[in-house]
C-alpha cells in the first residue's frame, strides 16, 4: 500500500512532467504559428501585381565571373532590370537576347540589367552567357530570394527605380515591348 | 561504480551513432545511393524521384564524379557548393543542425531515465510495509487515537 510518503514523492515528478509536456506543446504550436505567419505573404511580387510598390529586399550575391560579390545596395541611384534566370530554363534561353538588347540599348540612361543565376552549375551558367553573348553583369543568386521576392518559376524579371522600389514585373518570358515598359517605368520614378 | 561506467557506455553509443555516417562519406558510393540522398532544388524530392531539367542535369555529374574516383563526401561538398545546404537530404553534422541527430538520441535517453524512475519509485512504494498490529493481524493505531479509543471506551464502561 502506498506511503503518504512516497504519494508525497510523486506528486511533483508528476507535476513536472505535466509541466514540461505542456510547455513543450505550446512551444511547438507558436513554432507553427510563426511559420505560418512569417511566410506566404507572396513577396514582392504579388504585392507590385496588385498595382502597389515594395520595396526591392536587399541582397549581396557572388558574381559568376569571380570578381567579388554585388549588392543591390551598391546600384541604389540606378534604375535597375533583375531577371532572375537558370540555364537549364528554355524560356530564359529566348528571352537572353532580347535582355542583352535591351541592356545596350539603355546603357546610356544609366540602367543596370543584373542576371541573378539561380539553382545552377557555375560552368553551365558561364556556358550559357558566352553562347548568348551576355554582357551585363551576373550573379550566383540562392534560394535565399525565392521568398522575399515571391518568386514562382524561372525565369522572372523585376524593374527597380533608382530610389529601391519595384515598379514592375514579369513572370516568364519577357518580350522586347514589355522590357521597353518595365524601364521606362522605372526611369519615370 | 555503476555510474561511472553507465556514463562510459552512453559516450561510447553517443560516439558510434555520429561516426558511422562519418566513416561512410570517406567510401565511393553508388549511383542509387548518391540519387537518393542529393535534393533537386525545384522539386525538393530527392533526385531519384526527379526527371526535371536540373535533377537530370546533377544526376549526370554525379555520374561523371564516381566515374572519377570521387568520394561520398567530396560529391556532396561539391553539390552543396553549387547549390547551398538544402540540396542534401540529411542535416549536417555541425553547427545548429546536429540538434537533429543529437536530439533523437538525448529524448530516447531521458525517456529511459525518466521511465526508469517512476518504474523505481513505485516499486519503493509497493516495498513498504505496514506496522503490525496486536497478533501481527491488523495494522496499529495512532497512539493518540488509541488513548481517546481507550478513554471512551472506559467512560462507556463506566
Amino acid at each position: 500500500m502506498p506511503t503518504l510518503k512516497s504519494e508525497m514523492g510523486a506528486k511533483p515528478l508528476k507535476s513536472g512532467v505535466q509541466g514540461a509536456t505542456v510547455a513543450v506543446v505550446a512551444a511547438l504550436f507558436g513554432l507553427l504559428v510563426w511559420k505560418l505567419v512569417s511566410q506566404g505573404n507572396g513577396g514582392v511580387a504579388k504585392t507590385v501585381d496588385t498595382g502597389k510598390i515594395a520595396v526591392a529586399p536587399g541582397w549581396k550575391l557572388p558574381r559568376l565571373d569571380g570578381g567579388g560579390t554585388l549588392s543591390l545596395a551598391a546600384l541604389r541611384g540606378k534604375p535597375v532590370v533583375l531577371n532572375f534566370w537558370a540555364s537549364w530554363c528554355e524560356p530564359c534561353k529566348i528571352e537572353a537576347p532580347v535582355l542583352e538588347q535591351a541592356s545596350q540599348k539603355y546603357a546610356a540612361d544609366g540602367v543596370a540589367f543584373i542576371g541573378v543565376d539561380m539553382e545552377d552549375f557555375k560552368s553551365d551558367a558561364r556556358s550559357f552567357v558566352k553562347r548568348y553573348d551576355v554582357s551585363y553583369t551576373i550573379v550566383r543568386g540562392s534560394r535565399a530570394l525565392w521568398e522575399p521576392y515571391g518568386l514562382t518559376g524561372y525565369p522572372e524579371t523585376f524593374f527597380v527605380d533608382g530610389s529601391g522600389k519595384v515598379v514592375g514585373h514579369y513572370a516568364g518570358q519577357i518580350d522586347v515591348k514589355q522590357v521597353d515598359e518595365g524601364v521606362k517605368r522605372a526611369l519615370a520614378r | 561504480m555503476r555510474r561511472p561506467a553507465a556514463v562510459l557506455a552512453l559516450l561510447a553509443a553517443v560516439s558510434l551513432a555520429l561516426s558511422a555516417p562519418a566513416l561512410a562519406g570517406e567510401r565511393h558510393p553508388s549511383q542509387a545511393e548518391m540519387e537518393g540522398e542529393i535534393i533537386c532544388p525545384t522539386c525538393h524530392t530527392t533526385l531519384d524521384q526527379s526527371s526535371s531539367p536540373i535533377a537530370e542535369r546533377m544526376k549526370a555529374y554525379i555520374r561523371e564524379r564516381i566515374a572519377q574516383g570521387a568520394t561520398k563526401s567530396r560529391i556532396e561538398n561539391e553539390l552543396v557548393a553549387q547549390f547551398g545546404q538544402s540540396v542534401l537530404a540529411s542535416p549536417p553534422k555541425k553547427g545548429f543542425d546536429l540538434l537533429a541527430w543529437l536530439l533523437p538520441l538525448v529524448g530516447i535517453v531521458a525517456g529511459a531515465a525518466v521511465l526508469g524512475l517512476l518504474v523505481w519509485r513505485w516499486s519503493r512504494g509497493r516495498e513498504a510495509v505496514p506496522r503490525a498490529g496486536p497478533a501481527g493481524l491488523a495494522p496499529a493505531l495512532d497512539p493518540e487515537l488509541e488513548r481517546r479509543l481507550d478513554d471512551e471506551l472506559s467512560r462507556f464502561d463506566a
